[in-house]
């Protein structure tokens, strides 16, 4: 027993001495969506890749515990807040100026610390079945409506769904970001652990409508394309039309801090860019790179303008939500 | 008894209790760090709230895995009911089942639009309600009452038969004879077994999550999932740490003084089996509603899942079955190794200090997960470095989540075990490390092999530590069905989970083959 235990240590220890050559990547994105594109990453480059695939949040304050002394050279991350939390504990370092110039100021950190490498936008996925495109409103703040009682659905808890309210309080201030909290509670909000439970339930005919990401969507109806659930953007500059990035940064302390560079450029290049519309249905953030034909055009969509890094007031969005006691 | 224990007892349980509360010290640096609008949050009137429905969940959760596991127990171990083992085996199972999935399954099977709520309509039955308390209390139930059958199971068979002979000798009918002879003496059986399940009930996220229960360890999380805020998460930490000492504190009061064990030599043969007869259609029809809940339902809405997709889920899955079921064992037995001085020194050197060092191996179990995985990255981060990132810091991880499931199991076969048959083969000449190894380790293997069974069935769905603990690139069945169906796509999840699942019953199959049927005097 004690024998085999040292064997196993042995081994563990020596794949990790042999891994001297590699680089080491936290994920909180899904393996089954970015595993493929690191396996290219590793073909064009030659340089291997260790990733711990967890949840972004999860993750990000993994890296918060592990401080200088983490074994990760990279966080790719899903959300711009996780990158924010991290930035502002001063554990990132600064990307190359030829990589985050090649993405519109608004999809990066300002300070140099992460930049975007795909979009997320927020839309209200809705039951074809039972709503009419035509019937919703053209902004979020509408769905407080008496009319929506008992229709709708949210995950609070949701990283994503945090951003969108933090977005609202900057972009509307924080009594109309309370009154919206309150009114969609007042019409008998249903609450779902994440986005892929509200789709389901959409799908179920629980809900008629819920506030998600765009691409989960797609997700759900890889497994069942008779699902009456569609997509509905609302008007270009509402807070509901935010568009939040995915994005990667070098941490602190980094080993292996050239080939995370190079790592960081990569996502960036034409084809990474494109397995991100064609393979996750999200929208390429490095002009001249053709989005999904199922989506709309990014342009269209109309994110809020707004600086993305503001989006890690999280504290501040996680007190308004439980002082209106949504959390 | 006021002998003083061995030393290398007393150094071997010091060292695993110090072990098993690394997590709430922890939680005391974190929250120190908390400023004064942090602990206004934290006595706020919500969190009262928030204690009050999560307790009152763990209560309703035990009481009625209790009323379930009983009868099952005893049908299982003291009747002639048909096929018993493959029952034990199946009534194992669900504990394997990871509460994300079971969660699902019930909003599958009863949630609007489900697959049973056309079925329950259309013959005119009412739907279960599947949100809030009712589907929280019936998912955790069906997910938990393995630790109370378990439980229950090791003590029936570690019980001697005289007794039960003696009382029926005297004229006693068999259920009087039960409910005062039998029943009394499982007594440590179901303080271990209600434990296990209050305070995994006070642990658990995913079932209470997706069922839409406001609960304590839903509040930790979402500080971690949204706000990155440690101190206050640490806070609602130790405020379930907090809880926990009053529940053990409680239990102790709960257990009594009560000696357990037999004091001349006792059967050396089984009980005979108590003939069902027209009992037993009922019987199995019972066993047969449990495993339908917990297993069929599950495999069920999993197969419908997987025939929507099941061509989707690419790669071998045998690398993650031999990760799952290498790190599920490596738990099980350190767990067990863990639990052993501890039980040892609470049952055999009863004092103040070898109670609270017992004790202290239930500091980490009521913790969400989460809290107990970030606990272990800092110790593995500041103290053993060389760990970390291998896979003895997972089966760590694993060891001091688990170790309580091990600890109340054996500390139960203890009780019933009586001091003075080890004695007996000291006075003979035997030095004491035979002693242990011919005449203790015997006796006590229904309490051994079902304190391993429930640790490597649990270990076998863990998450949020496999996750960020195994080392880089170390899959496992349960990381797979995350992977999975945490971008909702279920047909690809389908596959892991039903494996996962058959890998476990493989395991709870061979350890309870391993059991015997008889205890042994």
């Amino acid at each position: 027993m004690i024998r085999q235990l040292l064997l196993t240590l042995l081994l563990t220890l020596s794949t990790t001495a042999m891994a001297a050559e590699t680089l080491t990547v936290y994920s909180g994105r899904n393996e089954k969506l970015v595993g493929p594109l690191l396996k290219k990453f590793t073909a064009k480059t030659g340089i291997e890749v260790k990733v711990r695939y967890g949840e972004t949040p999860q993750l990000a304050a993994t890296l918060l515990e592990e401080g200088d002394k983490t074994p990760a050279d990279v966080f790719f991350a899903q959300d711009a807040g996780a990158l924010g939390a991290l930035s502002n504990a001063g554990r990132l370092q600064a990307l190359p100026k030829e990589t985050l110039d090649k993405v519109d100021a608004r999809f990066r950190s300002p300070t140099g610390l992460w930049v975007g490498t795909s979009g997320r936008a927020r839309v209200v996925a809705y039951n074809t079945k039972k709503v009419k495109a035509a019937d919703l409103p053209k902004s979020i703040l509408e769905f407080t409506d008496a009319k929506w009682k008992g229709r709708l659905g949210w995950a609070p808890t949701n990283a994503s769904f945090q951003a969108f309210v933090t977005a609202l309080r900057l972009l509307k201030g924080e009594e109309a970001a309370s009154n919206w909290l309150k009114g969609i509670q007042a019409n008998g909000v249903r609450v779902y652990k994440n986005n892929a439970a509200i789709i389901e339930a959409l799908g179920r005919g629980e809900i008629d409508a819920g506030f998600v990401n765009h691409y989960y969507l797609y997700a759900a109806k890889k497994s069942n394309a008779a699902l009456p659930v569609d997509n509905y953007f609302v008007a270009a500059g509402d807070p509901g039309a935010l568009v939040n990035v995915a994005g990667v940064a070098i941490l602190q302390g980094a080993k292996k801090a050239e080939a995370a560079r190079k790592f960081a450029a990569f996502l960036l290049e034409p084809q990474a860019q494109e397995y991100f519309s064609q393979e996750t249905y999200e929208y390429p953030l490095v002009a001249g790179v053709k989005t999904s034909a199922s989506l709309p055009a990014l342009s269209k969509v109309g994110s809020p303008d707004m600086d993305l890094s503001k989006l890690d007031d999280l504290r501040g969005t996680v007190k308004l939500l439980q002082d209106t006691g949504v959390l | 008894m006021t002998r003083r224990p061995p030393v290398g007892l007393w150094v071997s349980g010091a060292v695993v209790a110090a072990l098993a509360v690394l997590p709430a010290v922890y939680l005391v640096v974190r929250a120190a760090e908390a400023d004064a609008s942090t602990w206004g949050l934290l006595l706020r009137d919500r969190t009262w709230g928030l204690l009050w429905r999560t307790l009152g969940l763990a209560a309703a959760v035990t009481v009625l895995a209790a009323a379930m596991s009983l009868p099952l127990a005893w049908l299982t171990t003291r009747s002639d009911l048909p096929g018993r083992r493959v029952w034990t085996v199946l009534l194992c199972v669900p504990l394997a089942v990871p509460t994300f999935v079971s969660g699902y399954v019930l909003l599958a099977a009863f949630g609007t639009g489900g697959v049973l709520e056309e079925v329950l309509t259309r013959w005119g039955l009412p739907v279960p309600p599947v949100y809030g308390f009712p589907g929280a209390l019936l998912a955790l139930t069906v997910s938990t009452y393995p630790y109370f059958f378990l439980a229950l199971r090791a003590g029936l068979l570690s019980q001697d038969p005289a007794w039960l002979e003696g009382a029926r000798s005297l004229g006693l009918s068999p259920a009087r004879a039960f409910w005062k002879v039998t029943a009394p003496l499982l007594r440590p059986a179901f303080v271990s077994g209600a434990l296990l399940v209050g305070l995994y009930v006070l642990s658990d996220f995913g079932a209470v999550a997706l069922l839409q229960y406001d609960a304590f360890s839903r509040a930790i999380y979402v500080q971690y999932e949204g706000a990155y805020d440690r101190a206050y998460a640490a806070l609602l930490g130790l405020a379930l740490v907090a809880v926990t000492v009053v529940v053990l504190v409680f239990e102790v009061w709960l257990r009594g003084r009560a000696g357990y064990h037999r004091s001349s030599k006792g059967a050396a043969r089984a009980v005979a089996p108590v003939v069902l007869g027209r009992w037993r259609v009922p019987a199995l029809l019972f066993c047969g509603a449990v495993v339908m809940a917990g297993v069929v339902l599950p495999v069920g809405v999993l197969l419908y899942w997987g025939a929507r997709g099941l061509a989707e889920e690419g790669g071998s899955l045998l690398e993650p079955a031999v990760g799952s079921v290498l790190a599920s064992v490596l738990g099980a037995v350190m767990s067990v190794v863990g639990a052993l001085p501890l039980a040892f020194l609470a049952v055999r050197y009863p004092s103040r200090l070898t109670l609270a060092m017992e004790r202290a191996s239930y500091a980490g179990y009521a913790l969400p997960p989460i809290v107990l995985a970030l606990s272990l990255v800092f110790l593995g981060v500041q103290v053993v470095p060389f760990f970390y990132g291998t896979l003895v810091m997972l089966v760590l991880a694993y060891v001091v989540r688990f170790l309580p499931q091990a600890v109340g199991t054996v500390r139960s076969s203890l009780l019933q075990l009586n001091p003075h048959l080890g004695e007996a083969a000291a006075s003979l000449g035997q030095p004491p490390a035979s002693v242990f190894r011919r005449v203790t380790m015997p006796l006590l293997r229904p309490g051994l092999l079902a304190g391993a069974a429930l640790v490597f069935l649990t270990a076998m769905k863990e998450l949020p530590a496999t996750l960020l603990l195994a080392p880089i690139g170390f899959e496992t069945l349960a990381t797979r069905v995350w992977s999975a169906t945490a971008e909702g796509r279920f047909a690809e999840a389908a596959l892991p989970a039903l494996v996962l699942m058959a890998v476990s019953t493989l395991g709870v199959g061979l350890l309870v083959s391993q059991e015997g049927d008889a205890p042994r005097g």
